[in-house]
């Protein structure tokens, strides 16, 4: 067999993977802070005061970038679960693991920002609108996945029972969205939206933008702390993890 | 095919008629619910009229989950469902006898329930109608997602309540559509588009969820 030039599959083992994340972590934290730093400034110094929400609008930068997240997250997750199923790579089940209490985490925090942003703008912590509930059953969705996960011992079990019900999540996502949206509109106009004008500021934009880069980052170095710690704790019987500890001692 | 979809579907039925009592249990689950409500949020029938569909739909969401452990269950217990995955047959076609089995069971009795129960709510003749045919047409499809869930919760610590938290989410789309044609029928809008809707969740539910259903038996029995 001939060597292919470039071995897509060398990172895909626990073993090669380790030492690469343990390198790759510091740059991507190194990269949240920077960009967080930058989009805060931009947001909480920089960016006009909004016209009619006054100050409370900054709340944005936060919640934004956490409901983009919750949603890609879900996405990333349930192609990595795909992968496991299809190619049985013992990483893509722990990355899926690790990632799934993150996707959680800024579902959470886009409900949370977002009832804290409601009460003084629409006078509500909270509304039954569709992109509510949608990602409140985001988050719902989340916590079935984790607490599957957590109740099967066999790792390996839990992982392939998570991949199935991740991507039965996935074609459920849009089915749920759309019925959601249906549901309410077909009641009544939605009587708040979160549409903002389209002519935001560019500014705030960009603090928005950045910001969101911050939380991409941050998801991915901490979900590749997690995933060493998973690896570590399923690899524990084997040679190279009895090294590592050795060393460490 | 058709024999050994048809054959899956009178072995589940002839169990679970020598089991009768499960059934009763599911159905007076069902009538005990929807009775809680009216002692909950007071008899005036003009509340109760609007309240009917959704609390109809929820209980019938909540009486089906309860019976979905019993679906593959029994079966994992006694070592039937290692032979049925052994079957030439494939897995999938399997289940989609059970599911079928498992509406027989849960889902129509709920069906022939429901109108009755309506009338404890002051529904009028047509939302009678169009809640009986709701729950006609969307219970297959709780039977079909229920099928995954409890096919993923198979001999798992605490698998009744993980049930709940994976199964509960997926029906969403279900109850949206079947207690919003009632409501359009109260409303006087006609339920012909949510029933539509529901038509397509059952069968595309019916139709795809035996495959992950498969899958996930096939972890279980690793």
């Amino acid at each position: 067999m001939s060597k292919p030039v470039i071995n897509w599959f060398r990172y895909a083992s626990p073993l090669t993977f380790y030492p690469l994340a343990g390198r790759l972590i510091p740059w991507f934290w190194t990269l949240a802070a920077i960009f967080g730093v930058l989009g805060l400034t931009i947001g909480f110094l920089l960016a006009p005061t909004d016209a009619q929400q006054g100050e409370g609008y900054r709340i944005i930068f936060l919640h934004v970038p956490a409901s983009w997240m919750s949603m890609f997250i879900y996405l990333v997750m349930a192609f990595w679960a795909a992968i496991g199923l299809a190619f049985n790579f013992r990483l893509s089940g722990m990355m899926a693991s690790a990632l799934a209490p993150t996707g959680a985490l800024f579902a959470f925090l886009s409900l949370w920002t977002g009832a804290l942003w409601g009460k003084p703008m629409w006078g509500t912590w909270w509304v039954w609108d569709a992109r509510l509930t949608s990602e409140l059953i985001l988050l719902f969705l989340y916590i079935g996945f984790i607490a599957l996960q957590a109740s099967i011992d066999d790792p390996r079990r839990a992982d392939k029972a998570g991949a199935i019900l991740a991507l039965v999540g996935v074609v459920n996502v849009p089915i749920i969205y759309f019925s959601v949206q249906w549901w309410n509109t077909l009641h009544q106009g939605a009587s708040v939206s979160l549409t903002r004008a389209p002519s935001m500021a560019r500014l705030m934009l960009w603090g928005m933008l950045l910001c969101t880069l911050a939380c991409w980052m941050y998801s991915i170095a901490i979900a590749l702390m997690r995933v060493r710690t998973i690896m570590l704790e399923r690899e524990r019987h084997t040679d190279w993890v009895r090294e590592l500890l050795a060393d460490k001692e | 095919m058709v024999e050994s979809i048809r054959a899956v579907i009178g072995r589940d039925l002839r169990l679970a008629m020598r089991r009768q009592a499960d059934i009763v249990a599911a159905m007076f689950f069902f009538i005990i619910v929807v009775s809680l409500f009216p002692l909950g949020v007071g008899p005036e029938a003009a509340q109760l009229r609007r309240l009917a569909p959704g609390v109809l739909w929820v209980a019938a969401l909540l009486a089906t989950m309860l019976s979905l452990p019993r679906l593959f269950a029994d079966d994992h217990r006694d070592g039937t469902l290692e032979q049925l995955a052994l079957a030439p047959q494939p897995l999938a076609l399997i289940v989609l006898g059970k599911v079928i089995a498992h509406w027989l069971v849960a889902g129509l009795p709920l069906v022939l329930l429901a109108p009755l129960l309506g009338i404890q709510f002051d529904l009028a003749g047509d939302a009678l109608a169009v809640l009986t045919l709701s729950l006609l047409i969307g219970t297959p499809a709780l039977s079909g997602i229920g099928a995954i869930g409890a096919a993923l919760t198979l001999g798992v610590r605490g698998g009744g309540v993980l049930l709940s938290l994976l199964v509960l989410p997926l029906y969403i789309p279900v109850l949206i559509f079947g207690a919003g044609s009632v409501d359009a029928t109260l409303s006087g809008l006609g339920p012909q588009a949510h029933l539509s809707l529901l038509g397509a969740l059952a069968l595309g539910g019916v139709f795809f969820a035996p495959w992950p259903t498969a899958a996930a038996l096939r972890v279980a029995l690793e």
